[in-house]
């Protein structure tokens, strides 16, 4: 499983579209399944499925209708379909409205059937380009569950997501991206480890602390009244710090990946 | 892109038909609507225009004003139903309903889908010329020697018809830009194609240019020719003219829409 961060607008779902084969490749070159997006991809597209950033469910047809109506774009024949169907939409628990039209659904139900949707072809590589927006935290634990198996079946999923504890815990391997660049590449633990260290230590910003992480050399940065010191140690760090650098609240936890993501593509908001 | 582009041959392969088979399970959805149309329509401008006015008009080249009109609301009904279809319709599904969108994360290609789309508006303009023919037959307004060869030239100006609007579906900023195509093309050419009145009575130039301009004076000429019961060698000229013209347009109507949709 990859994944794909980085902030609004870095070119998330602009790559997910190339990988598609539907947005061209102006530079260098992009193969999917060991074909070149370009001149195969009806083939390309037979083996993919994909949940896009924006629900384009079928508002004409039912529930039931949409997942149909989509099987036949695969060529798949109608009672294998109609087999496949029943097991998705079981599969996203989504059986009971299986008969009603799709503009009805809630947001998270839309979402679920998307999936279902993407996974009507059996497919081997999955692009799921922030699948679980707006989802409630049950939602969003069922379709990691679902991942994970579709994981385990053997197949390569390709994620953006927002939600970076979410790609913390499902990704392989990620890619942390910034105006169309790649910025980091690697696992989440290495790259937390590579650019933070294991732990972060936050403590109040003054400027004696300033002074005293500043002899010592340590790594650190200032976010409004707090200060984050990377550690690779934490508790020797914070007992060193405790000593010597007269702190009053200090708290340490481990790094996350949004702690990577912050010290890489900065902290203003994206326009 | 290249002017010479936007006429390159686009490789559409059969599976637009599953695009079309998706339209037509809407249609099939909402059949009573859809079949309702085609049969009021023609009753109600036969009864105001044929029998009402018609009192007041004398018979055109020794027919029947009601005779006149009848086949001209097939025409019309063939133009109508093909360029909305393939105008406010495919825009809402394009743009709203991003249903082109889904479909080309599946093996269809764009071409596909807009080659079923407008494969779709046509057999829109063919199923309303087949439930219209019998409808005016029963005001005995029609000669069914050649009637059913209507059929299947209602597909032929339904393409033709759809490409227009697939074409304007392809520039127009925003579904309410639609509206000038509508008021500036569509409406002129309901009126003045020998639709209610024969092209005769307008100035010599004005007939010319719509020979040379106006798709639906073609259509009516075939329709008309038809509904008489006649076959005559002009219909060639009006036949190539539509083929020509339709053919230039289809292949347009898909060019600009690939490139309004890949970004
Ligand atoms: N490599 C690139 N070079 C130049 N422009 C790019 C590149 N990649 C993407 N863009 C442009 O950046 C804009 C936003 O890209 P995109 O929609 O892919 O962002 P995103 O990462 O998916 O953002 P979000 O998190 O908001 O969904 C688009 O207008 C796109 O054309
Ligand atoms: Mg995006």
């Amino acid at each position: 499983m990859f994944g794909f961060l980085g902030p609004n607008g870095a070119g998330k779902t602009t790559t997910m579209r190339m990988i598609q084969c539907i947005s061209p490749v102006t530079g260098g070159s992009l193969e999917v399944l060991d074909m070149d997006v370009s001149t195969c991809q009806r083939e390309i597209k037979s083996h993919m499925g994909v949940v896009p950033q924006e629900n384009n469910l079928d508002e004409d047809f039912t529930v039931y209708e949409n997942l149909l109506v989509y099987s036949r774009y695969f060529d798949i024949p109608k009672d294998e379909a109609e087999k496949r169907v029943e097991e998705l939409l079981d599969f996203v628990q989504l059986l009971e409205k299986k008969d009603v039209m799709t503009e009805s659904l809630s947001g998270g139900m839309k979402r679920r059937l998307v999936l279902a949707r993407a996974l009507i072809n059996r497919p081997d590589v999955l692009i799921l380009d922030e699948p679980t927006v707006g989802l409630d935290p049950q939602a969003r634990h069922l379709i990691w569950e679902k991942l994970r198996n579709l994981k385990k079946q053997g197949v390569t999923i390709v994620l953006t997501s927002h939600y970076l504890d979410e790609v913390e815990k499902l990704c392989d391997r990620l890619v942390v991206m910034d105006n169309g660049k790649i910025l980091v590449e690697g696992s989440p633990m290495g790259v937390i480890e590579e650019f933070i260290g294991s732990d972060i230590i936050e403590a109040e910003n003054n400027p004696e602390l300033l002074e005293c992480l500043q002899q010592k050399e340590a790594k650190y940065e200032i976010i409004g009244d707090t200060v984050h010191i990377y550690a690779d140690n934490a508790r020797e760090i914070s007992e060193f710090l405790l000593m010597e650098c007269s702190l009053s609240k200090i708290s340490a936890r481990p790094a996350t990946l949004e702690d990577v993501f912050l010290k890489l593509t900065g902290r203003r908001l994206r326009e | 892109m290249n002017p010479v582009d936007y006429f390159s041959i686009p490789s559409v392969s059969s599976r637009s038909f599953k695009v079309w088979q998706r339209n037509k399970d809407v249609f099939i959805k909402n059949i009573k609507l859809n079949f309702l149309p085609p049969f009021i329509e023609p009753i109600l401008y036969l009864l105001a225009l044929g029998f009402g006015l018609g009192k007041f008009v004398e018979s055109i080249d020794g027919v029947p004003y009601a005779r006149f009109i009848a086949p001209a609301l097939i025409a019309v009904s063939v133009m109508y139903a093909s360029f909305f279809e393939c105008s406010y319709s495919s825009y809402v599904r394009m743009y709203y309903q991003k249903t082109f969108d889904a479909m080309i994360a599946t093996p269809l290609t764009i071409e596909d889908v807009i080659a079923g789309e407008l494969l779709w508006g046509a057999t829109r303009s063919m199923i309303n010329a087949t439930v219209m023919i019998p409808v005016i037959a029963l005001f005995g307004l029609i000669d069914l020697k050649y009637a059913v060869l209507i059929i299947p030239f209602a597909f032929m100006g339904g393409l033709l018809f759809a490409a227009i609007g697939m074409c304007f579906t392809a520039i127009t900023p925003n579904i309410m830009s639609i509206n000038y195509p509508v008021l500036l093309f569509i409406t002129p050419m309901f009126l003045f194609s020998g639709t209610f009145f024969p092209l005769s009575a307008l100035p010599v130039p004005i007939q010319y240019f719509a020979t040379a301009f106006l798709p639906l004076t073609h259509i009516v000429n075939v329709i008309r020719t038809l509904s008489y019961g006649m076959l005559s060698s002009s219909l060639i000229f009006d036949v190539a003219w539509i083929l020509f013209v339709g053919i230039a347009l289809l292949v347009l109507s898909i060019n600009l829409m690939k490139r309004r949709l890949i970004i």
